[in-house]
């Protein structure tokens, strides 16, 4: 009798069979776009850690004095950065809605008893966000 | 609408394959039939050897989860008519091993499951006499919507993170462990926490959110991993504060 070959006949017992087990692509986030959007949201913090260290250059050009504010003005109204920094703009808010609609699940907020609606908790971040850039835009026209 | 409906179902037999293939069967399109009828009527009338689990037919069970057209769904609450013109795609539950055709090994999920402890902790119990523990609609609130897990693992199959770390302990275990935490009645959430405030429990969770959207219930084992999250995270706050307050 011959040994049956790995191939031909695969191994397998009676109490034991053998299992497959499908491999898990290295383009598994490609394969859905659900799975896609969170790795965007994901990707998209670089567009968030981007606003923030632009923010850290403001303020510590305003520390150095008005030159090297205006001189930090100039460098940043170059075509190129521009388009670097309304790209990193649109990251920013993707980031932010894909953030705001996932805090309902996140937080279970009660009142009286009752679970406040998702919506609802939605909803409060973008009044809150409003709030804030309302407060903002008064601080710079005022 | 067309009389019939191509199916289209993986087939794996461990004596035989190296990997699973691709059967067509052609069944009718009913009105009233699910993907389960479907497969059934295949088991029935055209081709005994296709193998697959159900039981109950009405969501209850949780047995015949499976792929459709590349969704985790339960076959008994998928109608068919939902893919017409079709060919609809039925495939095993993703990331687990495949045992035969649409059959996967679940001991994974039932090891991690035990693991978190899913039944009431006493640290100590009231003697029989002072009768049965009460609860308020209110206390009951606080945890029902995740004691409507049926484990039927769909929530496993939509998770990208199980699948490429198969130590992560997954949706279903972590939110019937906050089922728990969140009843009146048990006082072992502290244990729980030791088990699940670590890389493989809550914090492997990226809240891709996929599982809730896969849960046949609305038991929202992704809400539940995040505000387990927020509970850990604020007991480490406090613990960090407050030292000897904490165990």
């Amino acid at each position: 009798m011959s040994v049956p070959t790995a191939r031909s006949v695969p191994p397998h017992t009676p109490y034991h069979p053998r299992w497959y087990r499908t491999p898990v692509s290295t383009y598994w986030w490609m394969q859905q776009w659900s799975y896609f959007r969170f790795v965007l949201r994901e990707l998209t913090s670089l567009g968030v850690a981007y606003s923030c260290v632009i923010l850290l250059c403001f303020i510590r050009a305003l520390s150095l004095g008005p030159e090297a504010y205006e001189a930090l003005q100039r460098r940043l109204a170059s075509p190129i950065v521009i388009l670097f920094t309304s790209i990193s703009l649109l990251f920013v808010l993707f980031h932010t809605i894909t953030w705001f609609s996932l805090s309902a699940h996140a937080m279970a907020v009660r009142v009286g008893g009752k679970r406040i609606p998702g919506v609802l908790i939605t909803a409060s971040n973008y009044v809150a966000w409003l709030v804030v850039s309302g407060i903002l835009v008064w601080l710079l026209l005022r | 609408m067309a009389d019939n409906i191509q199916l289209d179902v993986a087939r794996y037999s461990p004596e035989h394959d190296d990997s699973p293939s691709f059967q067509s069967y052609t069944v009718p399109l009913r009105k009233d039939w699910v993907v389960l009828d479907a497969l059934n009527y295949i088991k029935d009338k055209v081709d005994g050897s296709v193998t697959f689990r159900w039981s109950c037919r009405m969501g209850v069970c949780g047995s015949c989860g499976m792929m459709v057209n590349g969704e985790p769904k339960l076959t008994c609450a998928t109608f068919l008519s939902s893919y017409a013109p079709g060919p609809v795609r039925v495939e095993p539950l993703r990331y687990f091993p495949v045992v035969r055709d649409l059959v996967v090994e679940m001991s994974d999920f039932m090891t991690k499951f035990r693991k978190v402890k899913p039944w009431l902790m006493r640290k100590e119990e009231k003697p029989l006499s002072e009768g049965e523990y009460l609860q308020t609609p209110q206390q009951l609130e606080n945890f029902k919507q995740f004691s409507m897990c049926i484990n039927c693992t769909l929530c496993y199959a939509a998770c990208p993170v199980y699948g490429l770390d198969p130590f992560f302990v997954g949706p279903a275990a972590i939110a019937m462990a906050q089922r728990y935490n969140l009843d009146s009645r048990d006082q072992g959430a502290e244990e729980r926490m030791d088990i699940l405030a670590q890389h493989e429990g809550i914090w492997g969770c990226t809240f891709v959110g996929e599982c809730t959207k896969a849960c046949p219930k609305n038991v929202d084992p992704a809400g539940s991993i995040q505000q387990y999250k927020l509970t850990a995270a604020m007991s480490w706050f406090k613990s960090l504060l407050m030292p000897k307050a904490s165990k």
